[in-house]
């Protein structure tokens, strides 16, 4: 039988506040334990939230980005829940009025299509602790740094219907958050993470099947193998005569499979209904409008204007635009590279990528700047360097040895085109091959490379290329 | 000394007849005396209460006093008290020794008021008799075999046996007005919002709301002019400026208009309180307000909405108490469930538990509409009632309970018939309307309380009603026996 995928996200996406979203406390990563938890993290006794406005910002910036309905008045409801480190035995979070709702993002694939995945609602929430089984003599530790972190919780309509999709569709919430400054979307720290609800139908059949919830992964790579095996488990079970049911699933990265967690019966009634700590928040007209105006350009017309105005291709475009660093990093180049655009794109997702690729190297951190490497297709423009040799030239900036022009300089890598100096080097050429020459003119014209190879090889690649294949052409055919 | 009140104490301290360490002493040695009968504190902080009388003194000196400077008081052992045990008569709060100041506390402080210790209440803050409390039942100090009220009884208690001027409370659903009506005294429960929270042991957020017990009216005032204000920390307080709440205490009360509710005087109220409370309200027409009878349509549906309210909210607001960070921890857990389950049965008592079990039930799944939002909207008609009602009235009078205190004892086996001790006082919380209970006379030889209801924010007005009151009445001035 041929069967249907349908998931749905829940991405959750830790919002980049200095301090927490009902506490003072601050909310830097990686702290000692337990030295980022005030009295209102500790749940303390006594001690009540008060809502910080920034996340309220976030949120509604997140919602006119997405086409949402930012809500003029949402509600914070507690889910009550015991665990070890969520402190207060409930989870401050929003439940019946989200602040934002009703909106949608449209993702690219692979084939060069666009689709629409439509989004249910975004709300805030706190983050829990962490409870650390290891290392701690045998027992639980409890550090409450996190507690209290600001979430923004993304849910998607179950539009999804691959593992593909899911990641396009996660990739461009990823770049959105960050492009918003709402997040750092940083997945190794768990700023950036989702849950994914799969399930499967036969092609063709309106009713959704039996879904299955797997939690907390923070990877593109995790949640398509999380989503394929998933999708394979149900297939198998379904086609054995056996049914899906709905339950939580974790997936072991190492073992690259989904295992049961709990299951729909085990599931904990959250008892959630309104906080009564604190007050409904409430945004009229004025701030909304606001906020629209505080908006940053969006991929999506990024991405355009890349294409009407740096005559991108749209797939260059794509790349670029893909994260805010990297399209900043492209226009100044270029700005830089006197409007070079096409050069420009070709070097920031070629040489640029690979070599950041290579050294694990994040683009704001770039050992060459947008400035510097502007500064060297500069060069390449005005024909100072060859194309070749920029490469050379890119490395050794890469190297810190400097600017390109410096570099240029002090190895020696101005381009020759001094026609009558590269007709001299040519005759050398000549003179040295003469049974090549012999073998070319009776008809071997594929042997033309190899003289302009032996061209290059003397001026250790600086012959202006395209005088070398005029001046060689005119010497051999004329 | 003890006899004097308040404002008298405070006149006595800047014009040098006494000292706030004579004053202290004093207040420390009435409680040695008294309080092993009365079981009124948990806590008394006498080495710290001296060095803070002596502070004081020396502000006096210096010409920097204010109406509380030097004043000896007692807070409710809800409110937290940096290095001082925070126990909410709980034994789940047995060892917690607060790490930081409630809100209020902070404020008396700089007020310059002398903290003596911590009273004795219901286990938090859920009873009207004292008697669910961890330490112990407090005595009434005008028949040491009924209940003070609840459930800060400990704080009615210290003032009406005059171990202490002043005393602060809470009051979710009566439990200032109630305790303070039981033992012959004045408690005045804000509006909500005008006192912060923070700091205050949750009981049921919406509703709780800080106050003061005073003998007079006059002393309520100063009391609350140091306990309220906006305070970032609690999201639901009123950024409103604080009134002079002693300004309008002399106003005259030509013209006041007065509403008696016919539901409050109906069926189930002890007739002897019903005789008192008519007989202050007459005082009240001589003083020139007027009286007219209004309905309140709704008021049946209050206890029912606040025994769905108050447990929903108190269960998770109770929930945090987990053996985990703080309070009292079960011996050897052999898991996280019995780490739990053990700490919570051991650390929380009987009527703790009944309110979380309800609580937990009225929000769960399915059961959620039928009565946490129904109870909701009854909170909605209970307000509107209100509001319909001060179109016509200013204040709003009745008695504060049913009836006199009760036996010690008496309803403890009966919560139902125990909730139904604030069938008065309720309805107000629900609507988050300030209100007061004044000592109006006795029956069959106890206190009885008169309930003055005010519209939002009009604490001044019940001070002015309540103070006029006590200047043509002695009510406030009896001592009980043994107490003088």
């Amino acid at each position: 039988m041929a069967w249907e995928t349908v998931i749905g996200l829940e991405i959750h996406s830790q919002l980049a506040t200095n301090s927490k979203i009902f506490s003072g406390a601050s909310t830097t990563y990686g702290a000692e334990p337990n030295t980022q938890a005030c009295a209102v993290d500790l749940g303390l006794p006594g001690v009540l939230p008060v809502l910080n406005e920034e996340v309220v910002r976030m949120a509604a910036m997140f919602g006119l980005a997405t086409h949402s309905t930012v809500a003029p008045r949402s509600v914070f409801a507690r889910k009550n829940y015991f665990y070890p480190d969520l402190p207060k035995g409930y989870q401050i979070s929003q439940f019946e009025l989200p602040i934002v709702h009703d909106g949608y993002l449209d993702v690219e694939l692979e084939d060069g299509s666009s689709k629409r995945i439509g989004i249910t609602r975004a709300h805030l929430e706190e983050d829990a602790g962490k409870s650390l089984h290891e290392n701690f003599m045998g027992k639980t530790g409890i550090d409450l740094n996190r507690a209290g972190t600001p979430l923004l919780e993304i849910v998607s309509e179950p539009d999804i219907r691959s593992a593909k999709e899911a990641v396009a569709y996660m990739k461009k919430i990823h770049s959105l958050v960050r492009y918003l400054g709402i997040s750092d979307g940083n997945m190794q720290e768990g700023s950036f993470r989702c849950d994914a609800n799969v399930s499967i139908r036969p092609l063709g059949q309106e009713a959704f099947g039996t879904r299955a919830e797997i939690k907390n992964i923070n990877s593109f790579r995790f949640v398509e193998q999380a989503i394929n095996y998933e999708v394979e488990r149900q297939i198998m079970v379904l086609e054995g005569g056996g049914e899906v049911v709905q339950e939580t699933r974790l997936f072991d990265a190492d073992r690259h499979e989904t295992r049961s967690m709990r299951s729909k019966e085990e599931a904990n009634d959250y008892r959630y209904f309104p906080d009564p700590d604190l007050l409904p928040v409430e945004l009229d007209e004025a701030y909304i409008a606001a906020v629209r105006e505080s908006l940053p350009e969006m991929p999506d017309a990024k991405k355009a204007r890349f294409v009407s105005e740096h005559g991108l291709s749209e797939y260059d475009a794509g790349i670029l635009t893909a994260t805010r660093e990297m399209a900043d990093y492209f226009e100044a180049a270029a700005q830089v590279a006197g409007a070079a655009g096409k050069l420009t794109a070709n070097w920031v997702i070629g040489e640029l990528s690979a070599a950041l690729n290579r050294d694990d190297c994040d683009i704001s951190n770039s050992p060459v700047s947008a400035d510097m490497l502007g500064g060297m297709l500069l060069r390449i423009e005005d024909g100072t360097i060859s194309g070749k040799i920029a490469k050379q030239v890119f490395e050794a900036m890469w190297q810190g040895e400097g600017s390109a022009d410096e570099v240029i300089d002090k190895q020696g890598l101005r381009q020759i085109s001094d026609a009558a100096a590269i007709e001299g080097i040519i005759s050398d050429v000549l003179d040295n091959n003469p049974k090549q020459i012999e073998q070319y003119r009776g008809g071997q014209v594929k042997l033309f490379g190899f003289f302009v190879g032996q061209v290059m090889k003397a001026t250790q690649g600086k012959a202006n290329p395209k005088q070398v294949n005029e001046l060689l052409r005119k010497l051999l055919d004329g | 000394m003890h006899q004097k009140s308040l404002v008298e104490l405070a006149t006595d301290l800047r014009s040098g007849v006494c000292s706030s360490e004579e004053l202290t002493r004093a207040c420390l040695q009435r409680i040695a005396g008294h309080d092993p009968r009365l079981n009124s504190f948990v806590t008394v902080t006498g080495s710290q209460a001296l060095a803070a009388a002596q502070a004081a003194d020396a502000a006096i000196k210096a010409g920097n006093a204010g109406p509380l400077t030097g004043i000896p008081f007692a807070h409710k052992d809800i409110f937290c008290t940096n290095g001082v045990k925070t126990s909410c008569g709980s034994r789940m709060l047995d060892n917690f020794i607060a790490p930081y100041d409630a809100t209020v506390t902070e404020k008396m402080h700089e007020a310059g008021a002398v903290m003596i210790g911590k009273t004795n209440m219901d286990e938090f803050a859920m009873g009207s008799s004292n008697e669910t409390s961890f330490y112990g039942p407090v005595k009434n100090p005008w028949d040491e075999t009924t209940v003070p009220g609840g459930s800060s009884g400990g704080s009615a208690a210290a003032v009406a046996a005059r171990l202490v001027p002043a005393s602060t409370g809470t009051d979710t659903g009566g439990s200032i007005r109630q305790p303070a009506a039981l033992c012959g005294i004045t408690g005045l429960k804000p509006t909500y919002g005008r006192v912060s929270r923070y700091g205050m042991i949750a009981f049921a957020s919406s509703l709780d709301q800080a106050g003061p017990f005073t003998r007079s009216a006059e002393d309520a005032a100063v009391m609350l002019g140091a306990m309220a204000g906006f305070d970032p920390r609690d999201s639901t307080s009123v950024d409103r400026p604080v009134d002079d709440y002693t300004a309008q205490l002399n106003a005259p009360l030509q013209g006041l208009r007065i509403g008696l509710p016919g539901e409050y005087f109906g069926d189930g109220l002890d007739a002897g309180v019903g005789d008192a409370v008519s007989a202050a309200i007459a005082e009240f027409t001589k003083l020139g307000a007027t009286v007219t009878d209004i309905t309140l349509p709704n008021t049946h549906l209050s206890v029912p909405a606040y025994y769905v309210v108050a447990p929903a909210e108190c269960s998770s607001n109770l929930s945090r108490f987990d053996g985990v960070r703080f309070g009292h921890r079960a011996g050897n857990p052999q898991d996280l469930t019995d780490l739990y389950t053990r700490s919570r049965g051991e650390g929380f008592g009987d009527e703790v538990k009944r309110r979380i079990l309800v609580g937990t039930y009225v929000l769960s799944a399915g059961y959620y509409d039928a009565y946490y939002l129904k109870a909701q909207q009854a909170r909605h008609l209970i307000r509107d009632d209100f509001m319909q009602a001060f179109k016509q009235v200013d204040v709003i009078m009745g008695p504060t309970a049913p009836s006199v205190a009760f036996k010690l004892g008496e309803k403890a086996d009966d919560p139902v018939s125990m909730y139904l001790s604030d069938i008065y006082t309720i309805a107000v919380n629900l609507a988050g309307l300030p209100a007061m209970s004044i000592p109006a006379g006795f029956s069959n030889g106890m206190p009885v309380g008169l309930h003055m209801v005010g519209n939002y924010f009009e604490e001044s007005r019940l001070l002015n009603a309540g103070h006029c009151y006590q200047q043509v009445s002695d009510w406030h001035t009896r001592t009980p026996q043994g107490f003088e």
